[in-house]
């Protein structure tokens, strides 16, 4: 179901924790189940949860509880605004709505190629750089003016 | 981001160089000079906790609890595993320090983690960090290896025969894992749902055993407050709040970011070095202690010092220092009906008061701010704060409720003025200039 690779990276994220509670690597192995298939299928939610020895179910209870798990197909770019009060003021609404324009969806709809999903965030931590996105999870990026937002969408072509 | 101002700074001296977090340049600036006077002279552990009272470190999370007494409520015969936590889930709306100091001085914290699991006898410690800063996770987990690789972190440490195992773990998105016990649900694998207290965690925390949590930036001042003396330390602040803080401050200032100052800094001199307010405007209110924390309006919060005692008497709290600032085209409804959608959905659902009163608090914002707001609203408001405050395991329901009390109470004609004409009083394309955005067209 996960390649050897993701494997390895589950194994590495278990052995920082007591030898009696695997479970505790859950969070970081649905990430790393979720970094491979784009999102999270049931069936991965399930696989990850029998390797780790815990219902499927308490699985599903962390992939649903935690917002940046994905339990539906997202596109090739998963881009998060942060409209949080803090950003607002600096600009995260209109970079929103900046980005709904350009890229003629609304949150939480993807494009039609399938590329790039946007989703409405909340604070990431990072209100100083406001606006701020990230992209996929990972790639946090700041002081997103229009100018900044057009290189990044060109980027991501 | 960086430190973009300080006054008499202690945590954030010479971190500017790109190579500040390595832990070569952290040995340079005096990093684990503490924890190696602590092995070799074998301090005793109630020394070390002596020691943190006098300095006067408080938490800096939000709670100000004194550090060194939060320490000596470990127990001390307990057998088993004890455990030392780091709380980096920074996401109070606001807050953005702890990246920082993660981002550019995270031996500081690795140092002060260890000595705290010397003064407390933890075997295993855990930083948990905020899932939105990937970057920033996977630079700890650089700096852990250093450490690691010196002899500072795993078995014997420093031939001192003191073994403590120190790991990251990344958060995946969820504001209530910043409250401890949360956060302790969420490594135990859980959904992040908060614990009823007490047991506290000192008595009951991670796995069931003894747990010390605290925030990142009060473990990154614990070598600095060791190595240039408690007293030192406290009269770097002023009394009862010892040391310097981290200044998180957004919103409309020319220059948004962290800035190091002395506990006690009077908020106008924070504001001047932020570069003041945003195209000159007028500073209309402020938040001082992230978005949990009351709203200031500008003539209260400008007479104020930043410190634990004197943000209190003013009727707010000091919380993580997150400063946010608002200038006069700022509309308070709109300002708060994106806090109240926030604390409903950050709601984990668990208590009844805080899973249904976060979402009626923003339906009845919303409608207002969206023109349908009804006379008796601002009463009904203030009855759901009521029913939801001290009703609830954790604080998340009070801090939803504190933000709708203040700006109702501060700012209540402008409440009823969207009410009354269904309208802000500030006009929409004042506020649309607030933001900055667009700025290079207009």
């Amino acid at each position: 179901m996960l390649t050897q690779e993701s494997i390895t990276r589950i194994d590495r994220e278990v052995a920082k924790y007591p030898a009696d509670q695997k479970q505790s690597a859950i969070m970081a192995a649905l990430a790393i189940a979720q970094e491979e298939k784009g999102w999270l299928p049931s069936e991965a939610i399930e696989f990850v949860a029998n390797y780790l020895g815990m219902p499927p179910i308490a699985a599903y209870e962390v992939a649903s509880f935690y917002n940046m798990y994905d339990l539906q197909p997202v596109g090739k770019y998963k881009l998060t605004v942060c409209t949080n009060l803090p950003c607002m003021l600096s600009g995260g609404v209109d970079a929103g709505e900046y980005l709904k324009k350009k890229l003629g969806i609304g949150y939480n709809e993807t494009t039609p190629d399938g590329k790039i999903t946007l989703k409405e965030g909340e604070c990431m931590g990072a209100c100083g750089d406001a606006p701020v996105m990230l992209v996929n999870n990972r790639r946090m990026c700041s002081c997103m003016q229009p100018e900044q937002i057009d290189k990044l969408l060109a980027e991501l072509e | 981001m960086a430190i973009l101002g300080a006054i008499n700074p202690i945590l954030t001296v010479d971190i500017e160089g790109g190579n500040a977090w390595r832990l070569d340049d952290y040995v340079k600036r005096g990093g684990y000079a503490a924890l190696k006077r602590i092995m070799a002279e074998k301090m005793p552990p109630a020394q070390l906790i002596e020691e943190m009272k006098k300095s006067g470190l408080r938490g800096r999370g939000g709670a100000g609890f004194p550090t060194g007494l939060k320490w000596s409520f470990m127990p001390k015969d307990f057998k088993g595993e004890k455990y030392i936590v780091c709380n980096s889930d920074e996401g109070e709306p606001g807050t953005f320090k702890d990246r920082d100091i993660l981002s550019f001085n995270p031996h500081s914290v690795i140092e002060g983690m260890v000595i705290a699991a010397y003064a407390v006898g933890a075997v295993r410690g855990y930083n948990y960090i905020h899932g939105e800063i990937w970057e920033v996770y996977k630079r700890f987990e650089e700096a852990l290896d250093e450490a690691r690789a010196a002899g500072f972190v795993g078995k014997n440490i420093l031939g001192s025969g003191f073994d403590f195992e120190l790991f990251a773990h990344h958060g995946y998105g969820a504001y209530i894992c910043g409250e401890e016990s949360a956060l302790l649900e969420s490594i135990e694998g859980k959904k992040g749902q908060p614990r009823f207290k007490p047991p506290f965690p000192a008595s009951v925390g991670l796995y069931g055993k003894p747990t010390t949590i605290n925030n990142t930036e009060t473990f990154a001042a614990v070598p600095f407050a060791l190595n240039m003396g408690p007293q030192n330390y406290l009269e770097a602040g002023k009394p009862n709040n010892g040391g310097t803080k981290l200044f998180s401050v957004s919103g409309h200032v020319n220059r948004p970011g962290n800035y190091e100052v002395p506990l006690g800094t009077p908020f106008m001199k924070l504001l001047e070095m932020a570069g003041g307010m945003r195209g000159g405007r007028k500073l209309k209110a402020c938040i001082p202690g992230g978005s949990s924390a009351p709203v200031l309006p500008a003539e209260i919060i400008s007479e104020c010092t930043m410190d634990y005692d004197s943000i209190s008497k003013a009727g707010s709290m000091l919380g993580s220092g997150a400063v946010i600032v608002m200038d006069e085209t700022t509309c308070m409804v709109k300002a708060l009906e994106r806090l109240s959608f926030f604390y409903y959905e950050e709601s984990c659902g668990q208590c009844t008061p805080c899973r249904e009163g976060t979402n009626w608090m923003y339906k009845v914002v919303h409608r207002i701010e969206t023109g349908l707001g009804r006379p008796e609203d601002l009463d009904l408001l203030g009855s759901v704060t009521k029913q939801i405050m001290g009703r609830t395991i954790c604080a998340l329901g009070d801090a939803a409720s504190m933000p709708v009390q203040s700006f109702i109470k501060h700012f209540r004609d402008e409440f009823a003025y969207h009410i009354e004409h269904k309208k802000c009083l500030v006009p929409l394309d004042v506020q649309r200039s607030g933001s900055g955005f667009f700025k290079a067209t207009v």
